[in-house]
């Protein structure tokens, strides 16, 4: 038996029964590592005498027959911009190259709390800007299904080291659909939750009124185990909501009979690859032959999202991004004048192209001569599109539509127009502007053998819905039965 | 909207980022791609009678009791300071 082709939650009964041991599994997962982390670049740090250490311990309980939390003994990677204590936190980004943090996140704390075992920190855009994992300080990080291709961004290593077995789960981060698009791209399932479900404290700030930490899994019977133990309120974190979550996994029925599904015909025009169009609206022919209503609806302001994702993100960014100065932590640059000197040289050495980018957009929109034009504008744009999302759910309970317009392209073939690349985002930050939750799904596979990925978009906090609306799909279609990557 | 090599001399200078005349030349560039397409489009929107929409949440402040507690220890978070002394971040001569 190959342990690390599992889901998590096959590990877990296997675990219990004691068919293998927790120390055995994470070996496995550490011996895969070693073979394909040089060619597909996914982890950052890897941590083996902790992943040892952690395994052990939950072996010992096992053997104690005590009692044993959801995850406990399962092999996690962690995105590098969730602070782990003692572990290198980098962003992806030379200016935190050399930064430990004293502290753990709250998602990293609750996992650890229920037995997961940390198996290292994954790559990822620098700072989670960026749609297909090209702009790392440590380098790109290549889809595991073709090489040549990318994984998806921001969490490229996270949806890379889910499909290729080298961790059974990941956590990463979704601003403006990081963890979806590379889910798609690299066909797992990936979630964003409802902005509020999940604490942030701990994630290293990009446009904090959209960020969230999202779950990269094998299948959506792993999404739900792991929403399950890092969702709720955090008094570190006064964005977090005490919205008395659910226990998820009690959504995995097989069901979807009467529910409500809406089609936004936006979503399935201009520059959508055939075969994604195609894929996407053969699984609502799916949900129909299961008994669920399929309603065409309109959500014309889909082009305007962009924009205002972009002016809004940017400008958070600019002002988050502003505590990098090189003076209490993280990269100084060796040779300056004085303090404004110290600040520049710091700031131009340490950030990559991509966020300066960002960093200058952001000082734009948000200068005192562009303020109302431009910044003003985008909150307002923000907000007609909030309302055009409360209106369509008050006739459907879900929106599905395709993660991304195209499956994962080739590296470097994007990198050239920055319109395009960020294009690639188009059907994501509608949810994160409207503060939605949504789970991409693979759906199939093109003619090159990529896979295609959906979104279920949901109502705030009705995660449970989307969830067994993704269960019963996977349910009846087998779902990717694992990704083979061949490798 | 004509953005300048000057504009992103100004932007980077408030910013506090140090660029390449390269780096100047490419994001004068990419800046105004950026700024003119997205602009441009949202501008087709009337907006008008719409209120700005600054978070999705409807949270306005978050109190809690004013509680004192044991943080975190000096000497761990100067751990990642790149330079210290005596127990203190150190910084570039500021006031002459």
């Amino acid at each position: 038996m190959e342990l690390t082709k599992l889901t998590a939650c096959k590990v877990a009964d296997k675990i219990r029964k004691k068919e293998f041991s927790v120390p055995e599994l994470t070996q496995a997962y550490l011996d895969r590592i070693g073979e394909l982390n040089e060619k597909i670049g996914a982890y950052i740090t890897v941590c083996k005498q902790d992943a040892g250490k952690q395994a052990d311990n939950i072996q010992k309980k096992i053997d104690n027959n005590g009692e044993l939390p959801l995850l406990a003994g399962i092999p996690a990677g962690i995105s590098d911009n969730i602070c782990t204590s003692g572990v290198l936190t980098s962003c992806g980004s030379r200016m935190l190259s050399n930064f430990v943090p004293p502290y753990d996140a709250t998602a990293v704390k609750k996992l650890s709390q229920n037995g997961a075992v940390m198996l290292g920190k994954l790559n990822m855009d620098e700072f989670a800007m960026g749609s297909s994992n090209e702009t790392s300080w440590y380098g790109q990080v290549k889809n595991p299904l073709d090489y040549g291709r990318v994984p998806g961004g921001s969490s490229g290593g996270a949806a890379a080291a889910v499909a290729s077995q080298m961790a059974c789960f990941a956590l990463g981060s979704d601003t403006g659909g990081s963890v979806r698009l590379a889910s798609s791209f690299c066909g797992v399932v990936g979630l964003k939750p409802t902005y509020g479900a999940v604490s942030r404290y701990g994630l290293v700030a990009f446009a904090s009124s959209m960020d969230q930490i999202a779950p990269v899994t094998r299948d959506v019977a792993d999404c739900a185990a792991v929403m399950n133990s890092i969702a709720g309120h955090d008094p570190l974190d006064s964005t977090s909501r005490d919205y008395g979550h659910e226990d998820y996994t009690l959504s995995l029925k097989s069901d979807v009979k009467g529910l409500k599904i809406g089609l936004p015909k936006e979503y399935f025009s201009g520059g959508i690859q055939k075969e994604v169009k195609e894929k996407v609206l053969d699984a609502a022919k799916v949900f129909e032959s299961l008994g669920a209503e399929i309603e065409e609806i309109s959500l014309p302001l889909l082009e305007y999202a962009l924009p205002a994702y972009y002016i809004i993100s940017s400008a958070e960014a600019s002002s988050n991004l502003a505590q990098y100065d090189g003076i209490k932590y993280g990269y100084r640059t060796r040779q300056f004048e004085d303090l404004v000197d110290l600040y520049k040289k710091t700031r131009g050495e340490g950030f990559g192209e991509e966020v300066k980018r960002r960093i200058l957009v952001g000082t734009y929109v948000l200068g005192a001569g562009n303020y109302d034009a431009c910044y003003n504008k985008a909150l307002k744009v923000k907000r007609m599109i909030f309302e055009e999302y409360q209106n369509a759910y008050q006739k459907v309970e879900v929106i599905l539509v395709p993660t991304a317009p195209s499956t994962a392209f080739k590296i470097g073939e994007k990198t050239a127009d920055l319109l395009d690349m960020y294009l690639n985002d188009v059907y994501t930050v509608p949810v994160n502007l409207a503060g939605l939750c949504a789970i991409s799904v693979p759906c199939g596979f093109d003619s090159s053998g990529l896979p295609v990925g959906m979104q279920l978009i949901g109502k705030p906090y009705d995660e449970g819905t989307i969830l067994r609306a993704a269960f019963t799909y996977e349910k009846y279609t087998g779902g990717n039965g694992g990704i083979d990557c061949g490798i | 909207m004509a953005i300048t090599k000057e504009d992103i001399e100004r932007l980077a200078d408030l910013a506090r980022l140090n660029l390449t005349p390269e780096e100047i030349e490419k994001l004068t560039g990419d800046m105004e791609t950026i700024i003119n397409y997205s602009m441009n489009k949202l501008n087709e929107l009337n907006t008008d009678d719409v209120l700005p929409m600054e978070h999705v949440l409807p949270i306005s402040n978050v109190f809690r009791e004013d509680i004192c507690e044991k943080s975190f220890d000096r000497e761990e978070i100067l751990k990642n300071a790149p330079e210290k002394a005596e127990g203190c971040f150190l910084v570039p001569k500021v006031v002459e």
